[in-house]
């Protein structure tokens, strides 16, 4: 997992609540092998006109124009902003998948669904809580402003716009700390590799049909 | 202080270390892998340059993508072949065991476990599967768990998990003749219903469950994950030690004597306290059908499809009304009012040599009644096929009109050809009877190998029981 470092990203916005994982990224595409790769299919049923179905060629689709992220600047958004409980339903860890793999670094919402919620810091992707009224009013600040971008500092806990506001964030410290040093669960747990040898010394020696 | 449950114990033994919020770092002895949730493990290891930390504690076999018939076409669904060979290549590169497609010991990745001898007493074993609460028949802690943890037993042999609840079910005296492991454990299951034994781990006791051969065990622990418990375990005993002797993965010799002392201490002491205990009266039970669309929406045979009005929680009222029009049955419907379309025998439930068995014995010198469109028999493992073929079993059941098939998941999900039609009614030994799970709009009805045989020869529902004294 890459270091999560401070930014300064395009904002697209989607004025909908309870956003679900199935259209995030619909069922299909779970039969796949990879975990890389399903950034072409993000948000599949709103962004193409037609079908799709695993292993097609997705250059050769029609592309739904209004669709937010079929078009500039928003093809190159980092942060994702949208309404309440975002990333609802089924717990495919696909959705978070897909996210990052478009180029999505961080989500801001009121609030999220849990699994989601966790999945992403699995995966390195930063989801964001503001209050209602703060995201409301930054719905309001990027109307009709196709380059509205904010920044996000981890380390300080805080989003910030091009005039220096500050909106400030709530995370848990731990997860926090796994985030800016690039730590999965598994960076972490392999910090105790010594740990983990020395239980394995002692494990086998009383249970040496395990060997 | 209190003594431990045999929950406790494993726990205990396997503790690397602990956090500060009580999440314990787990040690893992076996981690079993199968082609739908390992692919994006592998390829997380590499993109992050990680290997395999204990490459043997691996034992890999696909199996839910597998055909399970005309196997010398190979896969034909494109989809479903590159997950396989992604296995196959997977495990080649790490030079990991895998029973390949062809191999003799292939089959339902929870059948083969037990099967090789490769889940023994007191470990913990772990799947990218929620099933795989089915190897607790052995005294070992087995749950299921996501890609992500697939893949950091993967890299570092352990699992950061936090301690679940203890809960007892004991299941006391004698079951009547004719009363399977699945009758037990969906009586359970109606008992306590689907979120029973949610946060807990089950330890199943009593006469009941003792008596139980080792494939019953399986099947009662298989399915404790329809009661919301990721795990279920039952204590070791001469039965366990019997069943283990002489497969391939078990110790022997020396070391067998070595195991067999220690795993002697693998129950729960006498003075260890419970957080739950539910207590069960084995005569209660009768032949289990389930009526809905979920696990807890069943009852015996010889009742009636229970009606809504008399529900007086109508959240539950309301439940029972939608189960019901999916399920397209009226309340207080008896049993052998409901005609089957297909039967499917098989699944990590109940594909087991004592499964066939006890089918065969109900199917023996009966045909397929004239409703039935389609009944398969679908082994667990190559070396199940092998050893029923052995017995004559499957020329029982392709003289009645079954189809005798090669193993896998097979009508259990649907994930490969194997698949009911919408509106179609399948009497199914499998665990889950969620709406489309056998086929979108399929409909299934959850039984025992003895009780699926009985609707297939009779096209309806019956009591078993009727057959086996000859009533029918
Ligand atoms: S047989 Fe069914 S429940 Fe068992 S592992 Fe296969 S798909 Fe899952």
């Amino acid at each position: 997992m890459n270091k999560f470092e401070n930014f300064t990203g395009i904002v697209a916005a989607f004025d909908r609540s309870n956003i679900d994982t199935d259209a995030i990224i619909p069922k299909q595409y779970l039969k796949s092998i990879k975990r890389s790769g399903f950034g072409i299919n993000l948000f599949d049923d709103w962004r193409y006109l037609d079908p799709g179905e695993p292993g097609q060629d997705n250059s050769q689709r029609r592309l739904n124009p209004e669709f937010l992220l079929n078009r500039e600047p928003y093809n190159a958004a980092q942060i994702l902003l949208a309404r309440e409980n975002f990333a609802c339903g089924s717990s495919r860890e696909h959705a978070v998948w897909a996210l990052m793999d478009f180029g999505f670094k961080v989500v801001i919402a009121p609030s999220f669904a849990d699994i989601f919620y966790n999945n992403s810091f699995k995966n390195g992707l930063l989801p964001i809580a503001l209050d209602e009224e703060v995201v409301d009013l930054l719905f309001t600040e990027l109307q009709g402003q196709p380059d509205y971008r904010l920044s996000v500092d981890l380390q300080g806990q805080v989003v910030s716009n091009a005039g220096g506001v500050e909106f400030p964030f709530e995370i848990d410290e731990f997860r926090k700390y796994c985030l800016l040093n690039g730590l999965d669960d598994i960076g972490l747990t392999m910090q105790k590799s010594e740990q983990i040898k020395s239980f394995e010394q002692q494990y086998y020696q009383k249970l040496p049909w395990l060997q | 202080m209190a003594g431990k449950t045999l929950y406790d114990k494993i726990w205990d033994l396997h503790q690397v270390d602990t956090s500060a919020d009580g999440a314990g770092l787990l040690y893992i002895d076996r981690h079993l892998v199968h082609e739908v949730t390992s692919p994006q493990a592998f390829e997380g290891l590499e993109i992050a340059q990680r290997t395999l930390w204990r490459k043997r504690s691996i034992l890999a076999v696909p199996d839910h993508n597998v055909p399970t018939t005309g196997l010398e076409a190979g896969i034909t669904d494109p989809v479903a072949r590159l997950q396989v060979d992604t296995l196959n290549d997977n495990c080649d590169k790490y030079a990991l065991t895998e029973f390949k497609m062809g191999d003799v010991r292939q089959g339902v990745v929870h059948v083969i476990g037990p099967e090789q001898g490769a889940t023994l007493p007191g470990m913990t074993v772990v799947c990218g599967d929620s099933h795989t609460s089915t190897h607790g028949a052995f005294a070992a802690l087995a749950f299921g768990i996501g890609t992500s943890e697939v893949e950091h037993v993967m890299a570092t042999q352990c699992l950061i998990q936090k301690k679940s609840k203890n809960m007892r079910v004991t299941v006391a005296g004698e079951v009547a003749e004719g009363i399977t492991a699945k009758d037990i454990v969906l009586h359970i299951i109606g008992e306590i219903g689907t979120a029973g034994g949610t946060g807990c781990t089950i330890e199943f006791a009593g006469e009941a469950i003792t008596g139980l051969s080792m494939e019953g065990r399986m099947t009662v622990c298989n399915m404790t994950i329809e009661a919301g418990a990721r795990a279920g375990l039952i204590a070791c005993d001469q039965t366990t030690l019997d069943y283990i002797a002489g497969r391939p993965f078990a110790p022997s010799g020396e070391m067998w004597d070595q195991a067999v002392a220690f795993w002697g201490d693998l129950h729960s002491d006498d003075d260890a306290i419970f957080d739950r205990e539910v207590v069960i009266d084995a005569a209660d039970i009768a032949p289990q059908v389930t009526w809905g669309t979920s696990p807890e929406m069943v009852c015996s045979i010889n009742q009636r499809i229970p009606d809504p009005a008399d529900e007086v929680d109508t959240i539950k009222a309301g439940g029972m009304r939608a189960a019901l029009d999916y399920m397209g049955l009226k309340a207080n419907t008896s049993f052998d009012q409901i005609h089957v379309d297909k039967v499917f025998i098989g699944s990590c439930t109940n594909s087991r040599i004592e499964d066939l068995r006890a089918a065969a014995g109900v199917v023996k010198g009966r045909k397929l009644a004239a409703n039935i469109k389609l009944a398969l028999v679908v082994p667990g493992s190559g070396l199940v096929k092998q050893q029923a073929e052995l017995e004559g079993l499957d020329r029982i059941f392709v003289d009645a009109g079954f189809e005798w098939r090669e193993p896998g998941c097979s009508m259990c999900l649907g994930m490969n050809a194997d698949r009911l039609d919408p509106g179609e009614r399948c009497a199914s030994t499998s665990n889950r009877n969620f709406e489309g799970r056998q086929g979108t709009g399929g409909r299934t009805h959850l039984v025992s190998p003895a009780m699926a045989a009985a609707a297939a020869v009779q096209g309806h529902f019956v009591d078993v029981r009727e057959l086996m004294r000859g009533e029918l």
